[in-house]
């Protein structure tokens, strides 16, 4: 074991598979010998060579294109964007391809890509560096949706999309990358070597894709989430001093409806945070889920919690952030509901 | 100052329907005029080229220039066949859909060279990404016709589950890949692959296939430059049919320059072959093979060919350019070309030829007969449960929930 934050973590699982799979290479803009610019793959060009870790031109559809013709020779391309926001050329590599290729060509061909994209706000980024555009892509039947919350979970369910069959979108909030942030950006950053999920075996483990994780247990409402807002949700929780179960989804396609379930049935309540902007974001879809699966159970309306529906706004960055503030007034409404 | 209105400009085709056919625009040179240059000439050799025709097969058939390839009468007439086999197999299908007996159909008449003498001039392990027109590759390779009729019909022996418009073929026993019906997303997988290839030390290559039209999309240029950054053993065809469905080539930059000079500015060779010249296109595909085996990099090649045929049996060409066109095309016929190079060098003869033809349409037929039994588009049925497969891996479990819903209607 040692302490890593999220950077160290990733790197870590890039390391651990490159030393397992000859296949796995990792691609991308300025990963290769300066290590990305948030250091994920710092490193690893030095360690496996520049066959396996190299830089790719500012062309995320080329990269994506590239990484599906190296997944359909055989390799285990891990390519990364370098920010989520850049993501978007790249999307009909995505999804008209690595998506659909399994099924169009009636399982003959596949592609068993990883992208990285470091994701979400609160870092001062602007409109072009702050989005988390997770929903867009869960609604691509064909590809799998991950956004880790720590480091113990960001290099097992690395692990885990490395060694997956189909392509698997890999969503990293970057406000996360170096503590547990709680939405109190006034405050210091507690660091990950603080926190019990900050303690990373070195060598190889994996978490399944498709398994929450109960992070509070509780009894008197459901709280869902993932990445950076889980940690919001439980300083929220903490400093309201409300007896609620908050469930980081850590993989939002395949989705475990059963825990979410389980949960909402025992306590009735729930509300559904993400840094997102709202209208279909995922918490749109948790919504229905929960309401299809759990109506004659719940006491109160299901909220939201999210970005607002408007860009990111650089100097307005905390009015947009859906901080503790905003998720105990929305705890506290579903509870006298 | 005296201000000129600016007037933007829209590009036209010299004739439309009604109109007297003209190709004075299409730049050609003389069969054997263009010289072959070595694999590992230096690029500024090479920067010419884009602007040349490379060509073999002169007006008496006869092949020459050094661009002629050695190749034996065996290996043609397997070329002849396979391009023979390809345009009867077209007709065929294209009967089969004003039957009724399937929803879609896209010919490949007056361009059978490229994929067939491509095909040939490739080694079977080599990987190819085509587009929706290079059916040929598939029978030059001597993938089964009663597969690809079956993919056509949707019906139960189609390996790809009735979930693809017909001719949207893929084989991995053939190293044919899956075609997709989004233009273009092939040229960078397919760099992809040949990245991969040389990554691992393997000694296969990849070749993709776009048309005209598609060069405008941006996987064209992502793959040049991927192509030529990382000097990717690939092949590169843009396979100029002079029509996107019904827009000329100068809709997609066609008029400023030829497609093969794209290649310019990526520092990759750009070689424009007359694509219904069987023996210049196999010249030139086995150039661009040697150079990528040799690790000297990538060739994007540029195919002058018309397309003869609508675009699809959804398609009316009349309505857009001249019914004549395709016979006032300059570059002839591929099969009839390759036929009289044979009759010319004594190895064929008309009353050969027309037995051929006799066999192939009866070896389609039965074939297509065969392939009937099996079903028809929306007449046999395919599992419904098998819509839910393959969408990943393992059915995951929000897909056995909508199964089971599907199923309980």
């Amino acid at each position: 074991m040692s302490a890593m934050n999220m950077i160290q973590a990733i790197n870590s699982a890039l390391d651990t598979m490159m030393q397992r799979d000859d296949s796995v290479v990792v691609f991308g803009e300025d990963v290769g010998y300066f290590g990305g610019v948030f250091r994920c793959t710092a490193g690893l060009q030095k360690k496996y060579g520049h066959h396996r870790v190299f830089d790719s031109p500012i062309s995320e559809a080329g990269i994506m294109g590239t990484a599906i013709g190296m997944g359909v020779y055989g390799l285990r391309p891990v390519a990364e964007i370098q920010f989520a926001d850049y993501i978007y050329p790249a999307f009909d590599q995505l999804v008209s391809e690595a998506a659909r290729l399994r099924y169009r060509s009636g399982g003959e061909f596949h592609a068993p890509l990883t992208v990285r994209a470091p994701s979400g706000g609160g870092i001062f980024g602007g409109q072009t560096h702050s989005q988390s555009p997770e929903s867009i892509f869960t609604h691509v039947c064909g590809l799998k949706t991950v956004v880790p919350s720590n480091p113990y979970d960001a290099k097992g369910l690395l692990i885990a999309a490395i060694e997956d069959d189909d392509p698997v979108v890999f969503f990293e909030p970057k406000r996360i990358y170096n503590g547990p942030f709680d939405g109190h950006h006034d405050r210091p950053l507690t660091p990950w070597a603080k926190h019990a999920m900050g303690e990373v075996p070195d060598d190889y483990y994996r978490i399944p894709l498709g398994k929450a994780a109960i992070v509070r247990p509780g009894r008197r409402i459901t709280v869902l989430s993932y990445g950076t807002m889980v940690h919001v949700c439980l300083a929220a929780v903490a400093e309201a001093g409300i007896d609620a179960e908050v469930i980081d989804l850590r993989s939002l396609l395949p989705l475990d409806l059963d825990t979410i379930v389980e949960s909402v049935s025992k306590t009735g309540r729930c509300i559904v945070v993400h840094e997102a902007t709202r209208t279909c974001g995922f918490g749109a879809e948790l919504v229905a889920v929960v309401q299809e699966h759990c109506f004659w159970c719940l006491e109160a309306p299901i909220e939201r919690v999210t970005g607002w529906d408007t860009p990111y706004p650089h100097a307005l960055e905390w009015a947009y952030f859906p901080g503790p503030a905003r998720v105990i007034k929305a705890l506290q409404r579903t509870l006298e509901a | 100052m005296s201000q000129l209105p600016l007037s933007l400009h829209i590009p036209e085709p010299k004739a439309r329907p009604g109109q007297v056919p003209d190709f004075s625009g299409v730049p050609l040179s003389a069969a054997g005029a263009v010289p072959r240059p070595a694999i590992d000439s230096d690029e500024s050799v090479l920067r010419r080229y884009p602007y040349e025709l490379i060509r073999v097969l002169d007006d008496a058939h006869h092949a020459v220039g050094d661009w002629a390839p050695a190749l034996d009468t065996d290996h043609l007439l397997r070329g002849l066949r396979a391009m023979l086999l390809t345009r009867t197999y077209d007709e065929r299908m294209v009967r089969l859909q004003r039957q009724g007996k399937t929803s879609f159909y896209m010919k490949c008449t007056g361009e059978e060279a490229v994929a067939v003498a491509q095909a040939m001039a490739l080694d079977s392990g080599d990987m190819l990404f085509p587009s929706y027109r290079q059916q040929g590759l598939l029978i030059a390779r001597d993938h089964s016709l009663l597969d690809m009729m079956c993919q056509v019909l949707n019906n139960r022996r189609d390996r790809l589950k009735g979930r693809q418009l017909p001719v949207m073929y893929s084989s991995r026993a053939s190293n044919f890949f899956s075609i997709s019906g989004n233009l273009g997303t092939q040229f960078p997988q397919a760099v992809g692959w040949a990245m991969a290839s040389a990554i691992r030390g393997d000694t296969r290559i990849a070749a993709a296939w776009v048309g005209d039209g598609t060069t405008a999309e941006g996987d064209f240029h992502h793959a040049l430059t991927f192509a030529s950054v990382y000097q990717a053993p690939v092949l590169l065809n843009v396979v100029n049919n002079q029509w996107a469905i019904s827009s000329f080539q100068g809709i997609a930059g066609g008029e400023r320059a030829t497609f093969a000079a794209r290649a310019l500015g990526f520092g990759i060779p750009g070689l424009r072959v007359d694509g219904n010249d069987f023996l210049a296109v196999h010249a030139v595909t086995r150039w661009a093979a040697e150079r990528a085996r040799r690790n000297l990099g990538p060739t994007l090649v540029e195919l002058v060919t018309y397309r003869a045929a609508p675009h699809s049996t959804s398609d009316d060409p009349s309505a857009y350019r001249p019914q004549a066109e395709a016979a006032q095309w300059p570059l002839g016929d591929p099969i009839e070309r390759l036929k009289q190079h044979l009759i010319a060098t004594g190895h064929w003869t008309e009353q050969q030829h027309d037995a051929l033809a006799g066999e192939l349409d009866d070896l389609v037929k039965s074939t297509l007969k065969e392939a009937e039994s099996h079903g028809l588009l929306g007449t046999s049925e395919h599992d419904p449960d098998s819509m839910f497969e393959d969408v990943f891996k393992e059915v995951p479990p929000h897909l056995l929930r909508q199964r089971q819903q599907m199923r309980e209607g």
